[in-house]
């Protein structure tokens, strides 16, 4: 056992290190589990100090979350017919009833709309722009690129007040087109960059053999370079996702009704019925999930892409 | 198959030009290599005949119809790559279909033409399996196999046992030559070994810097090079440059080196100036009795032969003698030469001057 060669740890220093792991997981973890928690406390149960570890659960938040409420009194109560399911009942115990549905929903799929719908847009003209620099001759090549990598280099939010401008202007304002298009020219330079380097990295023997075979450059392109360039592609979609999923400054001014995305609501439930902290938590839990549930999906690739170029060959 | 024209071919990447009016023949069905060191335009002459790059002037004929501008598609011939460049994402069998599905052929006919090439390349049992696991060989044979399978008018290959370790390069050159006689395509062979363009080849195209220097069969290269450049990059250890100043005139049979007259063939050609005097080492013989004396630096046993370093009054220069002949280092020799296999150079320009021994093989090219 030299110092210098690879030993299996002892059953000690793994306790140690599985402690540490896990100590380090529970840190990062908590805000997370915290959220989720709250999201099924009653709304006493939320704000009581000192805070409840344990507490009995109930999905009131998150009934809360979906529907809108009117106050009942007690003799109102009495005349109306049972509670006709769970969520109902959870309402009528507060002596309220479910007016309607909230704008929650409609607030989620936009942000569904929004962000799946810039990240496919990113991707698809970044994978091309990405082939084309990296492939042809473009004129200009290296200059053109630094511009699109310059429009990283201040806050996007630093041309909040031109793009409110001329989104007002041109009728953008709280559009579908309006926002993916914002988020898609804040992703393109992502998109392109990180595609490019992929796509530098597939030799172009692959190519050259396909248009012997027989196929035309497109063909060659979606054939054989677009299946190799998966892992980029995979990996690059979850970055603009993240970014289009969680913005929010761009949001709040953009956005008011229509094209309203989550970020910019959930805030908005704290004003509606009182602090309503189970609601808010509710709707961050199931606003995390999409971006929880497409990095799962893609987490394979992902790992590879982290990689790329420092494993191969 | 086919008979590949070469016609002034000319490539320039901006200011550099890659390949310059190059000219040459490759017959039906001849196995021709493309010789030269890294950098001498031969893999761009190659890309320029599959059609991956296209030449800034000059023509290539593809039986008789001219196809410089035209699609590497187009053209009907096959490019086997040094890296192989399988598809990473399909299996040995996608592979080897993969020409065969961009012509469209139903498959029943794909399959039973993968069949058939599977089994000319002894890989049915690895069809199934995925390109990554396999072994560089068999990588080389997937790669042959998705050329072949198409019944291409040529093959082009550029270095395609490049990849390969040592010991395989040797067994794989030699069933790639069997395959070629069994099918009898023309095949166009780029590499930089000059042992397995000799090996292998029925004629090599020696380039360098961009232009031809010679055009031949493997035997005349060797023995008759155009040039000292040719000279000296074909043939282990490469002929010997004894550097001399002089004369030469047409019908001169010898010429005087370190004070001793040497027999050469008749010469066609006069030149004066810095004049070279190349001989092979296996035509250098160790003769106590000639004048021309040199001193032995160091011997290597090669088996059979055995090379002798020996430094004379004109140069070093390194002879191939039985191994069984005892030579010591340090030990003065004299030194003879075979008169019928001498070239002459002119030192200044690097060509060969014609002699009546050379004529025929460099009056052609």
């Amino acid at each position: 056992m030299s110092g210098f060669s690879v030993t299996e740890p002892s059953k000690r220093q793994k306790w140690i290190s599985g402690l540490l792991v896990i100590t380090y997981a529970l840190v990062t973890l908590m805000p997370l589990l915290w959220i989720i928690a709250t999201g099924f406390k009653s709304p006493s149960d939320s704000i009581a100090y000192p805070p409840k570890i344990v507490f009995q659960p109930t999905l009131e938040g998150y009934v809360n979350l979906f529907t809108t409420q009117t106050r009942i009194t007690p003799n109102m109560k009495d005349t109306l017919p049972a509670p006709n399911n769970w969520y109902e009942q959870i309402v009528r115990d507060k002596n309220m009833v479910i007016a309607g549905p909230s704008r929650y929903g409609q607030r989620f799929l936009n942000s569904i709309i929004i962000g799946f719908g810039s990240t496919f847009l990113s991707i698809f003209l970044g994978t091309l722009a990405a082939y084309a620099f990296s492939r042809f001759k473009v004129p200009i090549k290296d200059d053109l690129l630094f511009f699109i990598l310059s429009t990283r280099m201040m806050p996007p939010i630093a041309v909040a007040i031109p793009i409110f401008l001329m989104y007002r202007q041109l009728g953008l304002s709280d559009t579908y087109l309006g926002m993916i298009l914002l988020y898609t020219a804040v992703n393109l330079s992502l998109s392109v960059w990180l595609l490019k380097g992929f796509i530098d990295e597939i030799p172009l023997e692959y190519e050259e053999a396909a248009l012997i075979d027989g196929y035309t450059r497109f063909q060659a392109f979606y054939k054989v370079v677009l299946p190799q360039a998966a892992t980029g592609i995979a990996s690059t979609a979850i970055f603009c996702l993240i970014f289009a999923w969680n913005e929010y400054a761009f949001a709040v001014l953009l956005t008011s009704g229509e094209a309203q995305t989550a970020p910019p609501f959930i805030p908005t439930i704290i004003g509606v019925g009182g602090q309503d902290w189970p609601a808010v938590a509710a709707g961050t839990t199931i606003f995390l999930l999409p971006v929880m549930i497409f990095t799962i999906f893609l987490r394979k690739h992902l790992l590879r892409g982290i990689t790329f170029g420092a494993v191969r060959k | 198959m086919a008979q590949i024209i070469i016609k002034n071919l000319r490539k320039d990447f901006g200011n550099f030009t890659a390949v310059q009016s190059s000219s040459f023949t490759i017959e039906d069905g001849e196995f021709f290599m493309l010789l030269g060191p890294s950098g001498c335009g031969k893999t761009t002459t190659l890309r320029m005949i599959a059609g991956l790059e296209l030449p800034t002037s000059g023509e290539v004929f593809i039986n008789g119809e001219e196809v410089s501008q035209k699609r590497a598609a187009q053209r009907d011939i096959a490019f086997v790559f040094q890296m192989f460049a399988l598809y990473p994402h399909l299996n040995v069998r996608q592979n080897i279909s993969y020409p065969l599905k961009s012509q469209g052929m139903p498959k029943a006919e794909i399959k039973s033409k993968v069949a058939e090439v599977a089994a000319i390349l002894g890989i049915e049992d690895i069809l199934n399996k995925s390109v990554g696991g396999l072994s560089g060989g068999d990588r080389q044979r997937v790669a042959l196999g998705r050329a072949i399978v198409r019944e291409p008018a040529a093959f082009l290959m550029d270095e395609p046992l490049g990849a390969l370790d040592a010991e395989f390069r040797e067994h794989m050159s030699q069933e790639l030559r069997t395959l070629h006689d069994q099918m009898g395509a023309t095949t166009v062979y780029v590499t930089h070994d000059q042992l397995e363009a000799m090996k292998m080849g029925d004629k090599i195209v020696v380039m360098n810097h961009g232009s031809v220097e010679q055009f031949g069969i493997p035997q005349e290269i060797y023995d008759w090079p155009a040039s000292l450049f040719v000279a000296d990059f074909i043939g282990s250890p490469s002929m010997n440059f004894l550097k001399f100043h002089g004369t030469v005139s047409p019908g001169d049979t010898n010429v005087l080196l370190g004070g001793q007259l040497f027999d050469v063939p008749a010469q066609l050609q006069g030149a004066s100036g810095n004049l070279v005097f190349g001989v092979r080492p296996e035509h250098v013989s160790l003769n106590p009795n000639s004048r021309f004396r040199a001193k032995v630096i160091a011997t290597e046993y090669l088996g059979t032969t055995q090379i002798v370093t020996a430094e004379t009054a004109s140069g070093v220069l390194k002879a191939r003698v039985p191994a069984n002949q005892i030579v010591n280092v340090g030990e003065a020799v004299g030194l003879d030469f075979d008169p019928r296999t001498i070239t002459l150079f002119d030192e200044t320009t690097g060509g060969a001057l014609l002699s009546k021994a050379n004529r025929k093989v460099l009056d052609h090219g």
